[in-house]
């Protein structure tokens, strides 16, 4: 497989921010009441993550190791007051639908995610790639959770899928879906990523390293 | 000769409960509110206590069926499970919106975390409050062919005043079950008579509920008021036959009497303070929730235990 398409099928299917990863679930459960306030929100999301993504694998060589962390927040902060300036100007019912969420992108897990495990180690271009695949795959987990919401909440007058209740619910029943997929998968002999819990301990190659908060001790003395 | 001769293993001698004779015992305790219910609101009352009863049923066979699990229906706590939440539901909700509630509570309140005796809150009142949340018009719509107009507890929170002889009877406006005090206190002392609850969850919860509308209900310790309070809603029901529930209330001793003052407490908040007239249903689940810590915190000493070991991770 093609080593671009490789890392868009990664982000949309195998390692799906939402479903799989279980990332950024604060934007998914809080401004997923309706199907397009989840694509607002993906696409945002996206447009950051590729840029971000850009600009780290850009400068990995000259952003200095010990202060990467504000680095890449400089350079995420700066590119989410664009996207909420341009969101203010051309969608301003979207920009208020989703409040203060746009601003909060800016400590978005998936981004800073990305800029650690991926961007600062890659070049520019497959680093644009992976950006798109995580974003599409963020984009596709909040669209169909807003979807669902807005069918069973706004449209069948169940109330209850509108309010913060229904997000979890509705997570739950399409993380489920997603891992009965992948048990099927498993069972035709083509394997999904590993689940987000560390198995392995193995935390070089592990793609949740820079999120991890219990590595195990080969990588703290290594430190 | 006796059976007790013959050399066997462990256990010789057996109690007659099993899960299907105490969920038949709260069946039959909880016939008089449903038989009033009946009486009070008609054939509709009827209506939705057997499609909530079916609907439960089914969906727990089916469930199990699809999961491959052995059936559970015949332990009869789906029957219970059904039956208390038509008791909790007005007598004019659409049908459809009781079997949404019913498919709800046992599918997910109970069967997604494993079944009875896993779920981590009251079935009945999960799929109660997911109704009330999500249609609340339907839900606290309390006219029917009997009755118009507000619940007692509405009415007293309006200031007016209400027949407090008529509640204990229970000819008022209200869910199916709940209305009547002492068709549920036929049924309450029937189960505590056959010893299938205890008085320590009831009894906590109503005196730490009078204490607090005593304290801040702002009428004082006016007899009318606290009568009406402790009639009113789905206090009576709730204490007797939901918050004793076996699988979400403490087992511990000390746990039991934290869990029915919480109750009291949270109850008495909902109802003082809160934005609805009733708030018994989301006390109790409430909680539930909190159980498991309110275990691990009153585990009792060992007898013959001096000091408290501290206990090490």
């Amino acid at each position: 497989m093609n080593k671009y398409v490789e890392r868009l099928y990664n982000g949309i299917i195998k390692e799906n921010p939402t479903f799989v990863l279980m990332l950024g679930m604060c934007p998914t459960l809080a401004v997923t009441s309706s199907a397009i306030n989840g694509l607002g929100m993906g696409l945002s999301t996206t447009v950051v993550l590729v840029m971000s993504n850009l600009l780290i694998s850009a400068f990995r060589k000259i952003i200095p190791d010990g202060v990467r962390m504000p680095a890449y927040i400089v350079i995420v902060a700066s590119l989410v007051t664009v996207v909420q300036f341009l969101m203010q100007a051309y969608t301003p019912s979207l920009s208020s639908a989703l409040g203060v969420y746009i601003p909060l992108i800016v400590v978005n897990c998936i981004i800073l995610g990305r800029a650690e495990s991926y961007a600062s180690k890659n070049p520019v271009v497959p680093s644009i790639f992976d950006g798109l695949g995580m974003g599409l795959g963020f984009t596709i987990g909040l669209t169909l959770i807003g979807l669902v919401r807005q069918i069973l909440g706004s449209m069948l007058g169940i109330t209850v899928f509108v309010m913060a209740p229904g997000a979890f619910l509705v997570l739950a029943f399409l993380v489920a879906g997603m891992n009965v997929v992948r048990d099927k998968m498993e069972k035709k002999g083509k394997p999904l990523a590993e689940p987000s819990g560390c198995i392995t301990g193995d935390c070089a190659s592990c793609s949740q390293s820079a999120m991890c908060t219990g590595k195990s001790e080969t990588k703290k003395t290594e430190e | 000769m006796s059976d007790l001769y013959n050399v066997s293993s462990s256990p010789h001698v057996r109690a007659k409960d099993t899960t299907a004779r105490i969920m038949l015992y709260v069946i039959i305790a909880l016939l008089p509110a449903s038989v009033f219910g009946i009486w009070n609101f008609g054939l509709r009352a009827l209506i939705l206590i057997a499609v909530c009863i079916a609907t439960c049923v089914v969906s727990e066979w089916v469930f199990e069926l699809l999961i491959h699990k052995k059936s559970t229906i015949n332990d009869l706590s789906a029957v219970v499970t059904g039956l208390l939440l038509a008791l909790n539901l007005p007598s004019g909700l659409p049908i459809w919106q009781a079997v949404l509630g019913s498919v709800f509570a046992i599918v997910i309140v109970k069967m997604m975390f494993g079944g009875l005796g896993q779920n981590f809150m009251n079935p009945a009142l999960g799929a109660r409050c997911f109704l009330l949340v999500s249609f609340a018009g339907t839900m606290t719509n309390f006219n029917c062919d009997a009755y118009t107009g507000a619940t007692p507890l509405a009415l007293i929170r309006n200031g007016e005043s209400v027949d407090t002889m008529k509640m204990l009877i229970g000819t008022t406006a209200g869910t199916i079950g709940e209305t009547s005090t002492i068709a549920i206190l036929v049924g309450a002392i029937f189960l505590i008579l056959m010893g299938v609850i205890d008085l320590t969850i009831p009894g906590t919860y109503i005196v730490s509920f009078v204490v607090f509308i005593a304290l801040f209900g702002g009428h004082g310790l006016d007899g009318n008021y606290i009568t009406a309070q402790l009639c009113g809603g789905g206090l009576m029901l709730g204490a007797f036959f939901m918050a004793t529930d076996y699988v979400t209330s403490p087992i511990t001793p000390m746990g039991k009497v934290v869990y029915g003052i919480l109750l009291g407490i949270l109850t008495g908040l909902f109802r003082t303070f809160g934005a609805n007239a009733e708030g018994v249903s989301f006390a109790i689940i409430l909680s539930n929730l909190l159980v498991p810590i309110i275990e691990k915190l009153t585990i009792p000493k060992a007898f013959g235990q001096k000091k408290e070991v501290k206990q090490h991770e």
